[in-house]
């Protein structure tokens, strides 16, 4: 069992051609993932390793393809979202950072009209050890394990996830929100996924500055999460209203402090850690 | 990305939202003819203006040329006054609000309104203020509208303007890509007529690809933020002494606390981003040495970042900058050996986990 992917997750990866979908594609492939075409428009017909470019979703779909990486400049995500969900890909994952927050609010909505998982922009994807990995997370960190991982972070849930495995755990599911202010998946969505995920027996969830998705995630665990979590949350020296690298970690108005999440998870019974290096002893 | 406030007014009028007969003026000699009482307000972007001192009231040429004269070239809270709003003063006969904003929990746009203008909507109670979420992909629908007038018992002539401007002012919200469009306050004159006596509008700066026209410099930032911004780096100045590189905007943030725990003041904040480039190594250090730390630590998780790579990055930037100040480095992840043995061969202390890298660099910049 996993959470959204497995090993009959039949990937294409929508800007295959450009640079970081290329080597994406390829770590992805080496990873284990079934990665079974490339779209990119105006390459339609060129190779990509073994796999056949199209010029369209449309024509990859005689693959039966149930997710899609896109990689493609900002500009074009919200054309190429619509055109994954359209053709019903089950999972859509944009690695594109700096997408407007209007293009995503309706890629968002688009997606849960048609019953489809949007995970991202702006995040390092979702990997299941080793069934299945969409993303950019780093191959070499993962060890297959209970622990489920939630992050709005990319590099941070990396060492997280590493420190994980070192203690001598593995990990079930991980996945990244993405650093966007709009993004597919709230952490809601996910406990909701592990608490039902018979493989994940402990969730961690790396949360930081902005917004409130973490205080209404302790309210959630509060009434219906009975497996064990622990959090970490970053940001607590940021000063109010600076961007601090993602377009969402800003406090402002008062609104999204590290303090604030802290106390929500804390009085929810969920442990936090004061660093990323204590969250292996806090699964003990 | 806050628009000026006569920035604002400009699109508002674009998109029929009346607002105040006024002009910019940016010298003295931009001063037209004195015909009616005036207001004249600074631009710039700080709430709470009124209360520094910049706005002032003209019922004069004489006081109207004084007041241009001392508000241009003013400075307030460390902002000069470049610009200044001159508008015909309103007669004011209630204040009210009105703005739509991105709600992130819900990721929509919401439709904000409340009959107690003038004031900080977040003073205001809750009861006392009309809230409606709008679907996205629908857009807005004229009984929203209806449903606000209700709610703030508006008289039918007034309420129908209000109607009018909150459909245009949620065009507005969607189509110049905003997080926020605010009015407030939204004027009933004594001639009933609904008036926008002020306009903050914000808009998403990934957007600005579709928005060539407007040009801004974000006065939020300092010079070196702008500097770090025009070379692609995501890049806040904070008040501490230790310089700091790391990659990933999480893993950075999580540098900053724990520097701050161990009593380690950042002098910044800077995510390498990806890369596997020696030069994006070198310029990131350029802009921290500009900070004049006391000491530089660098923490890179590699993946798609290569350890090796920041490593001849680092002792390139060394060589290169003539950089004399300690640096510490962690390097963890893709090729972290050979990064930690080019680092060591040039002499500079190497670590492979956080703590002591940050104990080390804190020691150092707490010390003599």
């Amino acid at each position: 069992m996993s959470v959204l992917v497995d090993k009959n997750t039949r990937v294409i990866v929508q800007g295959i051609t450009g640079h970081q979908g290329s080597f994406h594609a390829g770590e992805m492939i080496k990873f284990g993932t079934k990665v079974v075409a490339g779209v990119s428009p105006g390459k339609g017909g060129s190779k990509f390793q073994s796999l056949d470019v199209y010029d369209t979703v449309a024509e990859a779909m005689k693959l039966s393809p149930n997710a899609t990486m896109i990689s493609v400049p900002a500009p074009y995500v919200k054309d190429a979202a619509f055109e994954a969900i359209d053709h019903g890909i089950k999972i859509v994952y944009i690695l594109t950072e700096h997408v407007p927050f209007h293009d995503t609010m309706e890629i968002v909505h688009q997606a849960r009209r048609k019953g489809i998982t949007l995970i991202g922009p702006n995040g390092p994807g979702i990997t299941s050890p080793f069934l299945c990995k969409i993303g950019i997370m780093p191959n070499q960190i993962f060890k297959e394990g209970d622990v489920a991982v939630a992050s709005r972070s990319g590099t941070l849930t990396y060492e997280i996830v590493e420190a994980i495995t070192r203690n001598g755990f593995g990990e079930s599911t991980v996945i990244g929100l993405g650093g966007d202010p709009v993004v597919g998946l709230t952490f809601i969505d996910v406990l909701k996924m592990f608490e039902e995920d018979e493989k994940t027996k402990k969730i961690v969830l790396v949360g930081e500055i902005g917004g409130n998705n973490e205080e209404r995630a302790a309210e959630y665990i509060k009434k219906h999460v009975s497996k064990k979590v622990v959090a970490y949350i970053t940001g607590r020296s940021a000063p109010p209203g600076k961007r601090m690298g993602h377009a969402g970690a800003i406090i402002e108005k008062g609104v999204g402090t590290a303090e604030s999440k802290i106390k929500a998870f804390n009085s929810a019974g969920v442990k936090v850690a004061d660093y990323p290096w204590d969250i292996p002893g806090l699964l003990r | 990305m806050n628009l000026y406030e006569y920035m604002g007014k400009e699109i508002f009028r674009k998109y029929g939202i009346p607002v105040p007969d006024g002009y910019v003026v940016e010298s003295a000699s931009g001063v037209k003819k004195f015909d009616k009482p005036v207001v004249i307000k600074s631009q710039i972007l700080l709430g709470g203006r009124g209360k520094s001192g910049g706005i002032k009231f003209a019922k004069s040429q004489a006081d109207l040329d004084s007041g241009v004269k001392e508000l241009l070239g003013s400075k307030i809270r460390n902002l000069t006054v470049s610009k200044v709003l001159v508008e015909e003063m309103l007669d004011i006969k209630k204040e009210i609000y009105v703005s739509i904003a991105l709600n992130r929990a819900e990721r929509v746009p919401m439709v904000i309104a409340s009959s107690s203008g003038g004031v900080e909507i977040e003073s205001v109670p809750e009861d006392k203020i009309f809230k409606t979420l709008v679907d996205p992909l629908i857009g807005y629908s004229d009984y929203i509208g209806r449903e606000a007038t209700n709610f703030l018992k508006l008289e039918p002539a007034i309420a129908a303007q209000f109607r009018a401007i909150l459909s245009n002012l949620y065009r507005v919200f969607e189509k110049e890509d905003c997080e926020l469009v605010e009015i407030n306050p939204l004027v009933i004159t004594g001639s009933g007529k609904l008036v926008a006596a002020d306009a903050k509008v914000v808009m998403d700066s990934d957007s600005m690809f579709r928005h060539k026209e407007i040009s801004i410099v974000d006065t939020e930032k300092t010079p070196l933020e702008l500097e770090a911004q025009g070379k692609g780096y995501s890049f806040v100045e904070l008040d501490g002494n230790i310089g700091v590189i790391a990659n990933g905007a999480g893993l950075t943030m999580a540098t900053l606390d724990a520097l701050t725990l161990h009593k380690g003041k950042p002098r910044n904040f800077l995510d390498l981003g990806g890369t596997d480039n020696v030069d994006t190594v070198v310029n990131a250090f350029e802009l921290v040495m500009k900070a004049d730390p006391k000491a530089i630590l660098v923490n890179i998780f590699g993946g798609v970042t290569k350890c090796d790579t920041v490593a001849n990055g680092i002792v390139a930037a060394k060589d290169r900058l003539k950089i004399s100040k300690p640096i510490v480095v962690r390097l963890s992840g893709v090729h972290e050996d050979e990064g930690r043995a080019i680092l060591k061969n040039d002499g500079i202390e190497a670590f492979s986990t956080m703590l002591p890298a940050i104990e080390r660099v804190a020691q150092i910049a707490g010390g003599n």
